[in-house]
């Protein structure tokens, strides 16, 4: 029973905030913006429906049901392990790429990599 | 219980749907870029509680080999768009 | 020589991690052993060269595991969770105000500059776009720089991290 408010917990959180990262990405104005809403929130709230997979496998688990349920659990842990790593340097690659471009951040109060490449 | 898996995964199709409008107005190449990553991850996520939904474990696999491709797509594109490889 | 038995004991891990629950020994069974120290052996004989491309085994260290995931579950969590809660705040305001700016991080090996980056990618108002791979200083594009600040020439790690010394942990995990 504890562990079913968990799940609705985890879950509800991670939608909250993949929904927020979408909404970040509608309405933010420029590349680098919108990267800083997709690569946080999409992560974050991936990790905690990941998190609500886990909780489900590990209560099957503790019921006595072993076997496939146990297999959940690991592989969804690879896999937030696998997209955690991923997202990060993925958004890093896409800002190089923005930036070598030639996308201006814009709006921007200061680029100081701007000034070194002239 | 299950009808809460799919409930997630519908809200997570709604999403992928509404990110696609930003795959689609652009302005530019990395916006899109942007946008396709998004999409990835939130797949990712549906396969994950798909495989809860249906009780199919082998769905998680596929969800890490396309977590683990789909970053190698996006540093493909990213290199292109900085001019690193010549198509 | 070494570079083959570390890549082939880390191939075996994961294997063995990807398989528990097939068995009975253990959580294994006795097919999936096997047949994963085979497949570890041919993975490490192709993929050795890739894997140990520097030719330094600190990471072998399990003590530097152990501090890693203590590092990932603890402050580098609570920061990722003000992150969100930041650029939650933003999204729905709407109040940035962006630039790109310069961070010294004294770190010296890749693999270090590799984990600050990603940190500081998933960490409030921050995110890498370049690295100056001679001094490994790193290019930062903060969502909201505050009022003044943009004039300061580089910016040190503590002007950016609020709550944890990042470069510290990293530099006890990666160096």
């Amino acid at each position: 029973m504890i562990a079913d408010t968990i799940i609705m917990v985890c879950l509800g959180i991670g939608l909250l905030f993949n929904a927020l990262g979408v909404l970040g990405i509608l309405r933010f104005p420029d590349v680098y913006t919108r990267l800083h809403a997709e690569t946080k929130t999409t992560t974050f709230g991936t990790i905690f429906i990941s998190l609500a997979v886990i909780v489900y496998g590990a209560a099957r688990v503790m019921e006595g049901e072993t076997g496939t349920y146990l297999t959940l659990s690991v592989h969804t842990f690879v896999a937030l392990l696998a997209l955690a790593f991923t997202n990060a340097t993925g958004a890093h690659a896409i800002a190089r790429a923005a930036h070598r471009s030639g996308q201006v951040p814009k709006p921007a109060v200061v680029d100081r990599l701007q000034e070194v490449r002239e | 219980m299950t009808e809460v898996w799919f409930v997630a995964v519908a809200v997570l199709g709604a999403l992928i749907v509404l990110t696609l409008v930003r795959l689609l107005i652009g302005p530019t190449a990395p916006d899109r870029v942007v946008a396709l990553d998004t999409v990835n991850t939130l797949t990712v996520a549906s396969m994950i509680v798909l495989s809860v939904a249906y009780e199919q474990t082998v769905f998680v696999d596929v969800a890490i080999v396309y977590a683990l491709l789909s970053f190698v797509g996006t540093l493909y594109i990213a290199k292109y768009l900085g001019g690193e490889i010549s198509a | 020589m070494i570079a083959f038995l570390v890549t082939a004991l880390f191939a075996y891990l994961v294997y063995l991690v990807l398989t528990a629950g097939s068995g009975t020994i253990g959580l294994w069974s006795q097919a999936e052993l096997i047949a994963g120290g085979g497949i570890s052996l041919v993975v490490a004989a192709i993929s050795r060269k890739f894997f140990c491309r520097t030719g330094e085994y600190r990471m072998a260290n399990p003590l530097r595991w152990v501090l890693l995931v203590a590092y990932a579950a603890v402050p580098f969590f609570i920061e990722m969770a003000r992150a969100n809660i930041d650029v939650a705040y933003r999204v729905i305001t709407g109040k940035i105000r962006p630039g790109i700016v310069k961070l010294s991080t004294g770190l010296e090996t890749d693999l270090g500059v590799l984990l600050l980056a990603n940190s500081i990618t998933l960490t409030p108002g921050t995110l890498t776009v370049g690295v100056d791979e001679e001094t490994n200083d790193l290019y930062v594009h903060m969502i909201n720089i505050g009022m003044g600040t943009e004039t300061k020439e580089s910016f040190e790690p503590d002007d950016v991290f609020a709550l944890f010394q990042f470069p510290e942990w990293i530099r006890r995990i990666a160096e």
